[in-house]
């Protein structure tokens, strides 16, 4: 299915955001995510199913004012 | 320095009165450098899209686990209340704390707040168990509703962001200050010298959050410690007492026994 990683659209096979996650790519870095603008905590992640079309964010630590 | 003199914000005692913005800086190197020389115990950090491949955050977050101090998380670049909430959630997660710079911006030319999304943001979050620091402006009516929703700290701005203009409305800040004595202030934005930052503090506010002008400065580490020493200084000064400002010369020397007359 099609769903939108980071404003990409992207072609997954993972059900859940957790194995997404793996799928493409950020295994050990230490992230927060959010599916169509709801957080999501690490704790609820492999129960975090998702759909085509899903908007998921991930984000990581950055230089700020 | 009164070695008591201490800020306690939300229950945290910060030695130093200078928060420091962490974006902006020619390399990680000085940055690192910059937040040892200003002294400061707080440093404002953001959350953005990360690279599976790049790990760019990655990187910055070691770097600044290894400085020994307190992070400020923002929501910088957040246009609607949804879009803060969320992403303070991510960032109470990622940093560990429940400290939120609350940003959310209206106009993109002033990078002016939405005042009234801010306040909806700042009860919604405030509710959840967030410490918000908001970023406002010097209204005091807003002011008032920020405190309502929970905010124990105001962070009204000198003026708009990365502009180095100073302090654009003494007159309501000074207000601020006199109607909110026990409420922590900080000016936060638009601070473009130390001595900008000195006024801020001998108005009586509480601490000064800055970042481009000691990103951007030619020697960032240098600025970043002269700032440190500004706000020493106008801190010392405040507590001083200044004398009342007058539009008429008083001599400081005594006419008593004056010559030829």
């Amino acid at each position: 299915m099609k769903v939108t990683i980071n404003g990409e659209l992207r072609e997954v096979t993972s059900r859940t955001l957790a194995d997404l996650l793996q799928e493409v790519g950020y295994g050990s870095i230490v992230v927060a995510t959010a599916v169509n603008e709801e957080f999501v905590p690490v704790s609820a992640r492999a129960q975090r199913e998702l759909s085509a079309g899903d908007v998921i964010e991930v984000l990581s630590p950055m230089q700020g004012g | 320095m009164n070695a008591d003199d201490k800020l306690t914000v939300y229950g945290v005692e910060l030695a130093s009165r200078l928060f420091l913005g962490t974006a902006q800086y020619p390399s990680p190197a000085i940055l690192a450098d910059a937040v040892k020389a200003s002294g400061t115990n707080l440093v404002t950090v953001s959350l953005r899209r990360e690279s599976a491949n790049v790990r760019a955050g990655h990187a910055f977050w070691q770097l600044i686990s290894g400085l020994g101090v307190r992070v400020l998380p923002n929501t910088a670049g957040c246009h609607t209340v949804k879009e803060a909430v969320t992403t303070a959630q991510m960032a109470r997660e990622i940093f560990n704390t429940p400290w939120i710079k609350l940003e959310v911006i209206r106009d993109d030319d002033t990078l002016q707040p939405d005042v009234f999304g801010l306040v909806e943001a700042a009860r919604i979050l405030s509710a959840d168990g967030f410490c918000v620091f908001p970023y406002t402006t010097e209204d005091l009516g807003v002011a008032d509703r920020l405190l309502d929703a929970g905010c124990q700290v105001l962070m009204p701005w000198g003026a708009p962001i990365g502009s180095g203009r100073g302090l654009n409305n003494i007159y309501a800040l000074r207000s601020l200050r006199a109607h909110f004595p026990d409420v922590p202030l900080v000016v936060d934005a638009g601070i473009g010298l130390p001595s900008h930052a000195a006024q801020a503090m001998e108005l009586g506010y509480d601490a000064v959050l800055l970042n481009t002008a000691v990103a951007k400065a030619g020697d960032p580490v240098a600025m970043a410690r002269a700032f440190g020493d500004a706000i020493r200084a106008g801190r010392s000064a405040w507590r001083a007492g200044p004398m009342e400002a007058r539009d008429m010369a008083a001599a400081s020397t005594p006419m008593l026994g004056m010559a030829f007359r």
